[in-house]
């Protein structure tokens, strides 16, 4: 009567090995990483000669746009000054404390919103609203209300970062695939459970495409806090921007430009990071599409 | 082989029972009756197929008996009992392996964490995919999702197990093999399922019993009891003569609807 378990355990084996899909082995480490380089690399050789062509083409006076080897020139005598370390130190703690501070109320709103019908109706347009407003328009009333202190730059920061991050985990939430949720439902999963288990999982790889432009707002809000607002005895990247400026120093200026570049472009090829292992993990990616 | 006609009820201790079971769906000139008064049992152990053509309400009933939504009219009794539900595609969350897929649903019922692993492992070992356990849903077959998914729904510890269409999507040798594996299982185990499918011969390979569902509104049309001796193969003369004759009356019901 009983269907024989052996046989089938023998013909499932090997139906499975024929379906199983062997990924080839990819390219060794130090390919891989080379063919992830050298593109960058060609671009900034791009970049930087043609920013040497204008200089030489002599549109503006050296002492206005100095030339690339100036700039950097200038820009390894800095790194080996204490004060500039103190003052990128200053920059990244209040980008990490903004940052923190605009995920967590991000998340948050992002939830009861995304919960909540009444309130989507209410605040889901101002949220989008809130993430086109440039951040530059709120430091007026943001030292109107804290002074120029630390608070007005956390302010606009936090301001600049949580509604994309809030709309990033909406997003993800809205477009969580029904038959996942479906599935929770049948398996018996309450609506906190739901969420727990399945939703917020779900939404993962737009709540990390949300925590990218997050960052890439708080940066930007960060520079602007620190050009307007500047506190004594307290150097940052963009306090020091602004005192290039008032000494006419544009070599100086040109090389905290290039270290405000480089941190942005840093913090974010970590998220671009994790979102890449996100898809992987989940089967987004052709193998043939990695890098 | 004999055909039984709606009107005539079966009389057995249900495992499921339903009765006049109706389900409007919208509201006024524009509501859609996708069920309508439908009435039969399922006995405890039993093996049940659910054939019809396309807008019988196959899924809307699983979802019923299912507790997925509210019947308009009538009663469906499970008496309590539990129910596990596998769907045409395998919905397995994709950032899950394949052994947490089924641990999830161990976790959801609070079965403890060791527990939850030692009993993940053995489900996985009974479909036969013992050694998998660690893949990701998108590292796996078709079929080997939907054994995870059946897996996954054993784990639920149900007595009566709801399945919609669950190899449609699967190519002849893997849904062949899969019958085997669930007429296995079944037996082994006294579940009590419920398998709607738009395949007549799927139908005949497995079911004790066939009910044969009309469309728009989904009502009982008629019940073919398969007195075919198992294990069955789904290319015997004996599962093909039944399936031309279900095939046949299902043939009559669609062409009532052309006219």
């Amino acid at each position: 009567m009983a269907v024989d378990a052996s046989r089938l355990d023998a013909e499932f084996a090997g139906l499975d090995a024929l379906e199983a899909q062997e990924a080839p082995p990819g390219p060794g480490l130090l390919r891989r990483a080379w063919t992830g380089l050298w593109p960058k690399l060609a671009a900034i050789g791009i970049v930087v000669a043609v920013w040497q062509a204008v200089v030489w083409a002599g549109l503006k006076d050296p002492w206005v746009l100095p030339g690339p080897a100036a700039v950097f020139d200038e820009l390894s005598s800095l790194v080996t000054q204490g004060s500039f370390w103190t003052a990128v130190g200053v920059t990244m703690r209040r980008a990490a404390t903004g940052y923190v501070l605009a995920v967590a109320i991000g998340v948050v709103i992002g939830v009861l919103v995304a919960r909540f019908k009444l309130l989507r109706t209410a605040v889901g347009s101002l949220i989008t609203g809130l993430q086109t407003m440039p951040s530059i328009a709120w430091f007026p009333l943001a030292i109107l209300l804290f002074g120029l202190k630390e608070s007005a730059i956390l302010f606009v920061v936090v301001l600049g970062a949580a509604p994309s991050i809030a709309n990033g985990l909406l997003t993800g939430v809205d477009s969580v695939p029904p038959a996942l949720v479906r599935c929770g439902r049948v398996l018996g999963a309450g609506s906190v459970d739901m969420y727990r288990f399945v939703i917020l999982p779900a939404s993962l790889p737009s709540f990390i495409g949300g925590l990218k432009q997050g960052w890439a707002f708080a940066w930007r809000s960060l520079m602007a806090g620190e050009i307007f607002v500047i506190i004594a005895r307290r150097p940052s990247l963009g306090a020091n921007l602004q005192f290039a400026r008032d000494i006419s120093d544009a070599r100086g200026l040109l090389a905290h430009m290039v270290v405000i570049l480089v941190v942005g472009i840093l913090v974010d090829s970590v998220f671009g990071r994790a979102e890449r292992s996100v898809r992987r993990r989940w089967g987004l990616v052709d193998v043939a599409d990695v890098p | 082989m004999t055909v039984v006609e709606a009107d005539s009820k079966p009389a057995c201790t249900a495992g499921v029972a339903l009765d006049s079971v109706s389900k409007v769906f919208g509201r006024g000139p524009g509501a859609v009756r996708a069920l309508d008064r439908v009435t039969f049992d399922v006995a405890p152990g039993e093996f049940l197929c659910l054939v019809g053509a396309s807008g019988c309400g196959k899924t809307t009933l699983l979802n019923l008996i299912a507790g997925l939504d509210r019947p308009t009219g009538g009663s469906i009794d499970t008496g309590g009992r539990r129910t596990a539900f596998m769907f045409q595609e395998p919905a397995l969350l994709p950032w899950l392996s394949a052994q947490a897929n089924v641990e999830l649903a161990l976790r959801l019922r609070g079965v403890g964490k060791d527990e939850r692993r030692r009993q993940a492992e053995e489900l996985l070992e009974r479909v036969h995919l013992g050694g998998s356990g660690h893949l990701q849903p998108h590292e796996l077959s078709g079929g080997m999702r939907q054994r995870v998914a059946l897996a996954r729904s054993l784990a639920q510890e149900a007595d009566i197990l709801l399945m919609d269409e669950p190899f449609a999507a699967l190519d002849a040798m893997t849904r062949d093999l899969l019958h085997d594996e669930l007429e296995r299982l079944w037996s082994t185990t006294g579940l009590t399922v419920v398998f709607v499918t738009h395949n007549v011969r799927e139908a005949a390979r497995l079911g004790d019993r066939i009910l044969l569902l009309t469309s728009r509104p989904g009502r009982v049309a008629a019940t073919f009891p398969v007195e075919i001796p198992r294990p069955r193969r789904i290319d015997t003369p004996e599962v093909s003569g039944l399936a031309a004759l279900v095939t046949d009356r299902l043939k009559e019901e669609i062409r009532s609807h052309g006219r």
